[in-house]
């Protein structure tokens, strides 16, 4: 459970930088992200996500990751728990002793 | 902005006190519960960050699934009520996360973060928009007006291969949890 507090936050702090820091590639050609956005709102059926403004959500997709990677984690974590606890009747790691020589 | 901080700190608040209580509670069913309301106000979080889809993504996740997994797990192996034991290497541990928070608090405080507002964009949340906005204002007011579909552009063109990485990461963990758990012939 406490891997799981961890998690998430790391995710707000992915979404916050997200949110509250300014691309790379903005902030080193402001005039050339604004002509490119200029061009994408003229452009009829164009989508902002296909500009340099797509790069705003990237920590979207890392939380995304995270999130997908932690229910893998937490199912093959709760198998394992649930297999010891049904050989040896207790879930308390100093006993877990199976694999030591 | 006046509601919003006031969103904000509360969030923080109950997530602390809620995050405190996982950690220090002996009961471990109660622990989880607490760790449901940490998960509810991460979510909050995220809607404060304009990060809807991940809101509501954290909502089903977290609060709909592994939660409840995690109750169904402690309620199977019930007998052992006692969470959290105690642990000889608590100062230690107490030390180390301390220098690295210590560590980590520093690099944030001196490192230059490159904000909206220092580049002269006037984006930030909760902060009006400018009498006579540029057109990328515009566009980054839309992108996160609207985060769904742009992340859904990102995962299929742009990151589509971590994508199928991550279904394949998936797959293998159901097997592995079924081969797990199932009974096998002969045993009891």
């Amino acid at each position: 459970m406490s891997i799981e507090l961890m998690f998430n936050a790391v995710n707000i702090a992915l979404l916050a930088f997200s949110r509250y820091v300014v691309p790379q590639r903005i902030a080193v050609d402001p005039a050339g992200a604004e002509a490119e956005v200029a061009n994408a709102i003229m452009t009829e059926g164009a989508a902002l996500g296909e500009t340099v403004l797509s790069s705003l959500l990237t920590g979207h997709i890392f939380a995304v990751f995270i999130i997908t990677i932690a229910a893998a984690e937490v199912a093959l974590g709760l198998g394992i728990v649930i297999a010891m606890y049904r050989n040896r009747s207790t879930v308390d790691v100093t006993q877990a002793n199976m694999m030591s020589g | 902005m006046f509601p919003l901080d006031i969103a904000f700190w509360g969030l923080a608040a109950v997530g602390i006190i809620s995050a405190l209580a996982v950690v220090s509670e002996r009961d471990i069913f109660r622990a989880a519960l607490f760790l449901v309301v940490s998960f509810l106000v991460v979510a909050g979080l995220f809607v404060l960050l304009n990060a809807e889809f991940l809101a509501v993504v954290q909502v089903l996740v977290y609060v709909g699934a592994i939660s409840v997994l995690i109750i169904f797990a402690i309620m199977l192996t019930r007998n052992s009520q006692d969470g959290n034991p105690f642990n000889r290497f608590q100062l230690p541990a107490l030390l180390l996360s301390g220098l690295v928070f210590a560590a980590i608090a520093f690099a944030v405080v001196v490192t230059d973060w490159n904000e909206w507002g220092s580049l002269g964009f006037a984006v930030a949340p909760g902060e009006a928009a400018a009498v006579d906005p540029s057109n990328t204002e515009v566009g980054i007011r839309n992108v996160f007006g609207d985060t769904t579909q742009v992340i859904a552009r990102l995962l299929l063109q742009d990151f589509v291969l971590p994508m199928e990485a991550a279904s394949v990461v998936l797959l293998a963990a159901v097997i592995g949890a079924l081969a797990l758990v199932r009974e096998r012939e002969g045993e009891s």
